[in-house]
């Protein structure tokens, strides 16, 4: 199989990946900072964060995720598909700082710089290992290829 | 990992087996999950074949994705845990950039991909990114 470049509604779908995953867990992380401290005595507390809004809109946004880097992990390695998750890292901090206007150190710009690189360096490449038994034909309609 | 009840600061040794935790359970959950959709195949062929309803069905009729998404699940509560005793600024780029790694090796071994060096480059700047970006 040669080396196929991504369809743009692949790519799409890769954004997707890259936005949901870093927002969704920063709506989790001030849903859960905001709470008193949880102990595995009283695990009922941790399903009852569930249900905060803050948490709540969080595990939404991680369900769009979960949705689209299920459909790139059908097409896609799970080690091409990973650096787009942690791009998404990137796109927050320059969201922050062109549109929050937060500052910006050098070290995190040199993350920036690294994660880039990094999904650079994946996406030159091909998207799914060759394999022989991939030849087979997918499967018919809600039926597994083995 | 037992924490003393409404704990502030962990010990350096709690906080790396909170951190440990989510790492490997996030691991298998997300190989896992991906050998389960490499064994149903393309979802936009299917979809586009056989609409979305029998895209949706070939997922949830597949055990190991339910398996796959059982360890997700754990690393997610692992996670919400950790995030209740630690920083933010920890946990996030221990756990993310930790967890690329554990992902490429896994990923070599039981789904046979092919990690070649573009791919372990990418991993190893990822990793140092992501940790640069959220430390």
């Amino acid at each position: 199989m040669a080396h196929e470049r991504l369809k743009p509604r692949q790519y799409m779908i890769l954004a997707l990946v890259s936005l949901c995953a870093p927002l969704g867990d920063t709506f989790l992380s001030r849903g859960m900072t905001t709470m008193p401290a949880i102990s595995l005595a009283h695990p009922g507390s941790l399903l009852a964060a569930v249900f905060t809004p803050w948490v709540a809109i969080g595990i939404a946004l991680l369900i769009g995720f979960f949705a689209s880097y299920l459909t790139a992990l059908s097409w896609a390695d799970l080690t091409y598909v990973l650096p787009a998750t942690a791009f998404g890292n990137v796109i927050v901090a320059l969201l922050s700082k062109f549109w929050l206007h937060e500052p910006i150190s050098l070290a995190r710009w040199a993350g920036i710089v690294l994660i880039t690189v990094g999904v650079g360096f994946v996406a030159q490449g091909p998207s799914l290992t060759e394999r022989p038994a991939e030849a087979a034909p997918v499967a018919p309609e809600g039926e597994h290829a083995q | 990992m037992i924490v003393p009840t409404g704990t502030a600061n962990p010990g350096a040794w709690t906080a790396a087996g909170m951190i440990a935790a989510v790492v490997l359970l996030s691991t298998c959950g997300e190989v896992l999950t991906a050998a389960a959709m490499k064994s149903i195949g393309d979802l936009d062929e299917i979809r586009a074949r056989s609409g979305l309803k029998a895209a949706i069905r070939a997922v949830v009729t597949c055990p190991l994705f339910f398996v796959g998404v059982l360890f997700l699940a754990l690393a997610f509560f692992a996670l919400l845990f950790a995030l209740n005793h630690l920083d933010l600024s920890l946990v996030a780029p221990a756990s993310a950039s930790l967890t690329l790694v554990t992902n490429a090796i896994a990923a070599k071994l039981f789904l046979h991909e092919n990690v070649d060096r573009r791919r372990w480059a990418a991993a190893v700047c990822v990793c140092i990114g992501v940790y640069l970006l959220a430390h």
